[in-house]
């Protein structure tokens, strides 16, 4: 059965593996958007210059490869519908219209990119726990039958090394650090872990038959569970014993959060539409 | 309007040779390695590049920049395509290049040999000071004004520097 993609106004149904292809670029664009914008928060506020710069970094990487994500999904989602829709009244999609046209139900981002940025402690095992995700996953598919993911995932891969190098040394440093910056990275701990387990979890257009596209995650859960442990093992923090893992955010249904994120990037767009620089 | 069919491929690459990236203009983007191809045929001026980092700003002002550099010799159909595989790598970046970047106070990439590594708190490698050329420098931060530079600090003559990472 094709599911229904609805961007802006537009609702057609398309046919399954095109589909499920343009819900994954999505999906991946998605998680690279919002974490990018949450961490943009922190540009001219970061606890040092050296480390605000970091940051802001990372966050225009992650912009850099929503960019690249969404111009993909926006040619195949122009290309299944040529044929169903006259573009000179329904203009085509763009990177824009995907970024800033849909709603937070549209969005298929995991519920830990979204979260508040919390303290600097919060901030970094975010990225942490993410940037692994994302070396694990470009990793493989670098390999994927799919040419343009693949060479997104070969472009994208160097960076993301250097996100996870980073973000592990700050999570390491805080941990075995002073009293008080082991018991806040303690509590971010504490208060992230249940949002993990979305980023590993296959959503619908993560299932393949044939697996040649789309990574298959339980082919990268073990890395990505042993480098952090490793990680926070050395770092002395323990993993709570609760073993509940909140999800929703691959179907749409996202915490209160997101809706405050994309009103706030979504606010120029809508009141003005098609405003330029 | 010129003919495509009189002009030469060594023509074109000499006019990409003025154009600059614009957050290091002391590079032309040959020096960076940035353009892969060029095709000239009866109708059209193809010009292939790869972005340094996905998050680039400067990569849209470029394409503006080819065009206008071909436009300004009355080149007509010249087109800009960005592709992203395979990726670019510091290691494309020009002799020249390098040496252009260290008289501007840079430090130019090293080898890319140990960029890849996800060794934790590793020693940062050994990058030579592009005032006085001393290897006693110590890394201030992995990330630094713009995503291709990363900040350090020259121990012998305690000038600060950017260091062209490698990548
Ligand atoms: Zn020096």
């Amino acid at each position: 059965m094709a599911t229904e993609i609805s961007i802006g106004n537009l609702t057609q149904p398309i046919n399954e593996s095109t589909d499920q292809l343009i819900l994954y670029t999505l999906h991946l664009a998605d998680n690279a958007l919002i974490l990018g914008q949450r961490n943009a928060e922190w540009t001219g506020h970061g606890p040092v210059l050296e480390q605000d710069i970091a940051i802001s970094n990372i966050a225009l990487d992650l912009i850099g490869q929503a960019r690249m994500l969404y111009q993909y999904a926006a040619t195949l989602i122009n290309q299944a519908t040529n044929q169903l829709i006259n573009h000179s009244t329904n203009p085509a999609h763009t990177e824009d219209t995907l970024a800033f046209f849909r709603t937070g139900a549209e969005y298929k981002n995991c519920l830990l990119v979204e979260l508040p940025r919390g303290d600097w402690g919060v901030t970094v095992l975010r990225q942490f726990f993410f940037s692994t995700y994302q070396y694990f996953l470009y990793h493989e598919l670098k390999n994927s039958a799919d040419e343009t993911l693949a060479a997104i995932a070969e472009k994208s891969f160097k960076e993301v090394t250097y996100h996870m190098r980073w973000s592990a040394e700050w999570v390491i440093r805080l941990g075995d650090g002073t009293e008080e910056s082991h018991d806040r990275m303690q509590k971010a701990l504490d208060q992230l872990w249940a949002y993990t387990g979305e980023l590993l979890t296959p959503g619908d257009f993560e299932t393949e038959p044939d697996g040649k596209i789309v990574v298959d995650l339980r082919s990268i859960k073990v890395a990505w569970t042993n480098k952090i442990q490793e990680v926070l093992s050395t770092a002395t923090l323990q993993i709570p014993e609760n073993k509940w893992q909140q999800s929703g955010g691959k179907q749409g249904r996202h915490t209160e959060h997101l809706g405050y994120i994309l009103s706030e990037m979504q606010y120029l767009q809508r009141t003005y539409p098609n405003a330029q620089w | 309007m010129v003919s495509t069919s009189t002009i030469s491929k060594e023509y074109v690459y000499g006019l990409l040779a003025e154009v600059v990236d614009p957050e290091v203009p002391v590079l032309s983007i040959i020096d960076l390695g940035i353009v892969r191809e060029v095709f000239i045929s009866d109708d059209k001026t193809e010009i292939v590049i790869t972005p340094t980092y996905s998050g680039c700003p400067a990569m849209q002002r470029i394409e503006w920049d080819i065009k206008t550099a071909l436009l300004e010799k009355g080149i007509t159909n010249a087109s800009v395509k960005t592709i992203l595989s395979p990726a670019w790598t510091t290691d494309w970046m020009t002799k020249e290049g390098k040496e252009k970047l260290k008289a501007y106070g840079i430090a130019p990439p090293n080898p890319t040999a140990s960029v890849c590594s996800t060794d934790l708190f590793a020693a940062a490698e050994a990058v030579q000071c592009p005032h006085c050329s001393s290897y006693h420098t110590i890394r201030v931060s992995e990330f630094g004004s713009t995503a291709c530079k990363s900040l350090f600090k020259c121990s012998d003559c305690q000038e600060p520097f950017d260091y062209f990472k490698c990548h």
